[in-house]
């Protein structure tokens, strides 16, 4: 009997996004699934009932009905009150729950005997987690909403002009905090043409900074600030007012700041102060990512935009929900990668099982019992840091066409010597007749050596081809023993001879003509 | 003619056939370069058959016998495909074989080549046909083998009997030791015998010696025994005191052996492991899968649809496609021209980087795009392009495998370590197209099906592209 997924509409004030979008509703059907979808769940997303129809889905009228009859719910944000009671005895739930924030929302849910999987609790060390982690696609979405906020409140452009009404400086954007949002921040900002700096307490994301096009701004004080999972920590008191020191100065030379610090289970850390703000040019921006935790600056309302000094300050907390469509898309695709893991046999059954890593992060309630916290998943042990990439120091091969290195002395001496000696002897035995032809030899392979190192490598089928059909020049051979003119008397058995040399002939000229025509065939396909 | 007359056109021959081998150096002159060599062998067969070596009595029996052989050559020529260009060539390595081996036969049974030589001119006479057909005869069968590995008619997996190498080396005594009787022979009668079991001998090691060897070392044998082919040229070259044989067997015998060197260098080789065979079955896998679980590639991989493929590639601004005896097998190049037009028409940037040993014989793969018309400008080797990577976009794999193996540089475990690879896994993602999991002829399993910037595309080549055309053109 496959399972019915159901698609509640939002309830939540504001919020925009849906959690699942037509195009997925196909593949969670082909996955064995039934999927319901309330009526107009995805308006605010901008997809509309009809779109969920035409995907597969049965559109429900009300929420009722839709709890009633769904066996898994997929939400964006956790159940209120109500959703739970409406939430089917021993039904399961896929959300945002943060179990550590809303331990009383756990406690609902736990009562109602839910399997309940909170979509933040997702092991993100996990490689193969990635491509479930909303988090992260949630963030990325944040950082790029939260540079177009910001062009949207500053009043000139990002990118420097010179036009014919003037110079334009481009504008300096500064980011704190690195992380996926940061960098989604940067690579946007710097895509519009502004300046953009970053900084962050791990020093390793530097090159990824720079990669986005920013420039990585370090604070002068020594301290590992990787807090482990990818992570920041709170940071020594040293380190503290050396950054104070790198942001107060920022704050005066920047336009927009945009600050993403978060520090998990933490209040977000104030890192712009009154003061800086002050000390801003008129008409800057800041807009705070941090705001649902306190913000990371010291005038931030959460949830809205102020203007404070003359500078804007903007707040919202809402950030993915105002890309609405992109976020519900993300969202969906999330979901759809944890359904395929929760559902390896395709068959509309989902299996929670505990055993694997991922899924057990994931879990925080199963059938009515709290399982969260997880226990940290079994890693697998980190690779020793480029120990072994450095003991690979692969030796580059020279080009084609440059002389190989000059070989080492004992090989060379050896080789002398045994080139030397085979010439003593030939010289000691051979006939002067012999000595004639092997001059001839030794040097013609000298000059196919060298001629040859020359051929580019995409042309060494045609070479091979062409070298194949030269050396049908064996046909001499033959041809020279058919009917020689024959000096005196001597016996010889005609007919063999001129069998063999015949059958000889024929294979060559085979060679011959075979080799020249698929060379000259080969050759004329090779074009500009 | 005149013998002078004749000795000046083999001059000119020689001449013409360097030129020709020369010409080959790059596109341009490539093609006077292949009519250099039609001319040089044209002067050397007219100049011959016109000397004072053939009577006239051997004209009608000559031409007859040049017109069979050039009807079927030219045959051969029209009908083959492309991607069976290592067949054709393979086969014909061994039409020299043989033709070696008649010629030194023939010269063996007749009495009147020896007749007023010194003592020690008829010793040397005798190695010399002697070892002509014994390089023709090894060259001979292993060509047939090799064309048997090549066309599937028998197994690409190396055969190995126990102890191969002791009886290589039993079957290398016994040849000395016939070689030793067949000098001592005074009569023709008397030499038959050793001349005939030091053939049977040869024909043996050769097929021994090519069974041996795995498929993924096809491209270093091909060139091996074309360098064979040089060489027994050269040998009946000393047999006949023909300088020209002499010259030409040892220009193509040096080419052979430099293509053999090029190749094993491209998998970081040495010739004799290659010679001595069965690459990916004895000692490389085992040691693969004993190694202590960090060499292990561990994750899983992220299969892709032809959709998504083609939307990666229509979203990308640099392109490498990295092509494998996969694309050859299934006769992908033509659409994978099609795709490459496809996207430059929309200004996307498209290389091909081509491994050294990629596909069955040196340059394989090169000549298939080039038949797909793919401009050669396009196409770059490995040293060319591999720096680039990190700037690319999509790095397209199609039926590739060892020769994109990251373990190469990562793991010095590894059977591979060492290899020079493409360095696909550096650009910013790259799809493998494959069709099942299996692991490439080194027997090695591939960590870059792993990576997290990977993605598999699983299907039969052709069909998967065809499909990736279709959504490309939507």
């Amino acid at each position: 009997m496959p399972l019915t997924i159901g698609v509640p509409r939002e309830v939540f004030a504001g919020e925009k996004r849906v959690a699942t979008v037509p195009e997925v509703v196909g593949k969670l059907i082909k996955l064995g699934f039934k999927v319901a979808v309330e009526s107009g769940a995805g308006d605010l997303a901008n997809f509309n009932d009809d779109a969920y129809r035409e995907a597969g889905a049965e559109v429900i009228d009300s929420a009722a009905k839709l709890w009633a009859t769904s066996d898994i719910v997929f939400k964006v944000r956790g159940p209120s009150e109500e959703e739970i009671g409406l939430l089917r005895e021993g039904g399961a739930l896929i959300s945002f729950i943060w179990p550590a924030q809303n331990p009383e929302l756990m406690q609902k849910l736990a009562a109602k005997k839910a399997t309940v999987l909170a979509i933040d609790t997702l092991p993100r060390q996990l490689s193969r987690a990635q491509k479930m982690d909303a988090l992260t696609s949630m963030a990325g979405i944040s950082g790029y909403r939260a540079v177009i906020e910001a062009a949207n409140a500053f009043g000139r452009f990002f990118n420097g002009q010179v036009t014919a009404a003037g110079k334009i400086p481009p504008a300096k954007v500064f980011i704190a905090g690195a992380g996926v949002a940061g960098l989604a921040a940067i690579g946007t900002a710097a895509n519009l043409g502004a300046i953009v700096r970053a900084n962050d307490t791990r020093a390793e994301v530097a090159d990824q900074v720079v990669s986005l096009g920013g420039e990585f701004v370090k604070v002068d004080y020594e301290e590992e600030g990787s807090g482990g999972g990818g992570y920041a920590k709170v940071m020594s008191e040293g380190f503290q007012q050396a950054q104070r020191d790198m942001y107060a100065k920022q704050a005066k030379e920047v336009d927009i700041i945009i600050t993403t610090a978060l520090i998990p289970g933490k209040p977000a850390p104030r890192l712009i102060s009154a003061e800086m703000v002050k000390s801003m040019k008129p008409g800057s921006v800041i807009v705070d990512m941090a705001g649902e935790q306190g913000g990371n600056c010291e005038l931030t309302e959460p949830g809205r935009a102020v203007v404070k000094h003359g500078v804007t300050i903007i707040g919202y907390t809402d950030l993915p929900s105002r890309l609405a469509r992109q976020s519900s898309t993300l969202y969906a695709n999330n979901l759809l990668r944890l359904t395929e893991e929760l559902c390896k046999t395709k068959d509309g059954i989902i299996n929670v099982n505990m055993e694997d890593d991922a899924i057990r992060g994931l879990t925080v309630i199963k059938e009515g019992s709290i399982t969260w916290p997880a226990p940290p998943p079994k890693l697998p042990a980190a690779p020793a840091p480029k120990a072994a990439a450095a003991a690979v120091a692969v030796k580059k091969a020279p080009a084609h066409g440059e002389a190989s290195g000059p070989m080492s002395g004992t090989a060379a001496a050896i080789i002398f010597g045994i080139g030397a000696l085979l010439f003593l002897l030939v010289g000691a035995y051979a006939p002067e007749k012999f000595l004639g032809h092997f001059t001839v030899f030794v040097l013609a392979c000298f000059v196919g050596y060298m001629v040859v190192w020359n051929v580019k490598p995409a042309l060494h089928t045609p070479l091979m081809s062409v070298t194949n059909a030269v050396s049908s020049i064996i046909a001499i051979g033959a041809l020279v023993q058919i009917a020689p003119p024959l000096a005196g008397d001597v016996a010889r058995p005609d007919e063999w001879i001129r069998w063999l040399s015949i059958g000889g002939i024929v294979l060559a000229t085979i060679n011959m003509f075979g080799g020249f025509a698929v060379t000259q065939r080969m050759l004329a396909m090779f074009r500009k | 003619m005149s013998g002078n007359l004749a000795t000046v056109s083999y001059i000119g021959a020689t001449i013409l056939f360097i030129l020709c081998l020369g010409g080959l150096s790059n596109q341009e002159t490539a093609r006077r370069g292949n009519l250099y060599g039609v001319i040089g062998m044209a002067i050397a067969v007219l100049a011959t058959v016109f000397g004072p070596h053939i009577t006239a009595a051997g004209i009608p029996w000559i031409i007859g016998a040049m017109v069979v052989g050039a009807a079927v050559g030219l045959y051969l020529a029209r009908a083959v495909q492309m991607t069976q260009m290592p067949e054709l060539v393979a086969f014909m390595h061994s039409m020299v074989g043989l033709a070696a081996m008649l010629v030194g036969y023939a010269n063996f049974i007749d009495p009147a080549v020896s007749v007023g030589l010194a003592p020690a001119e008829k010793a040397i006479h005798e190695i010399e046909m002697y070892v002509g057909v014994l390089i023709g005869a090894v060259t001979f069968s292993g060509s047939v083998i090799a064309f048997g590995k090549l066309s599937g008619k028998i197994g690409g997996k190396p055969v190995l009997l126990p102890g191969r190498h002791w009886i290589n080396l039993v079957g290398l005594l016994i040849i000395i030791y016939y070689g030793r009787e067949f000098l001592h022979a005074v009569t023709v009668a008397q030499g038959m015998t050793p001349m005939i079991v030091m053939t049977i001998i040869s024909l043996l090691f050769g097929v021994h010696m090519v069974m041996a060897i795995g498929g993924a070392d096809m491209p270093v044998v091909v060139s091996m025994l074309n360098s064979y082919s040089g060489w027994a040229a050269a040998a009946t070259g000393f047999m006949l005191s023909n300088d020209l044989l002499i010259v030409t067997g040892a220009l193509v015998g040096s080419s052979g052996a430099i293509l053999s060197y090029i190749m094993c260098r491209a998998m970081n080789r040495q010739f004799l492991s290659v010679i001595a065979g069965g690459f990916g079955s004895d000692s490389g896998a085992p040691a693969a899968k004993s190694g202590d679980g960090a060499a292990q590639p561990a994750g899983e991989v992220t299969p892709i649809s032809a959709v998504e493929t083609a939307e990666l590639l229509r979203e990308a601004k640099n392109v490498i496609i990295v092509p494998g005896y996969g694309m050859a097998v299934a006769q992908a190049q033509h659409i994978v021209f099609e795709i490459t037009k496809h996207l430059r028409d929309k200004g996307v940037n498209v290389r091909f980087g081509i491994h050294p040993v990629a596909g069955r014989m040196p340059g394989h793969m090169n000549v298939l795009l080039a038949e797909a018309k793919v401009p050669y400008d396009v196409v770059f080797e490995m040293d060319e392009l591999n720096d680039d990577f990190p700037d690319t976009d999509v790095a397209m794999v199609i039926g590739a495998n060892d020769i994109v193996n990251p373990a190469a540089q990562e793991d010095p475990t590894s059977p591979i370590a060492g290899m020079p690879v493409l360095e696909v896994w550096k650009a910013k993602s790259s799809i493998v197209m494959k069709r099942s999991m299996a692991s490439g002829y080194a027997g090695v399993d591939n960590p870059l099906f792993y990576k997290e910037n990977n993605r598999m595309l699983f299907g039969d080549a052709k069909k998967m592209l065809d499909e990736v055309l279709v959504a490309l053109m939507s």
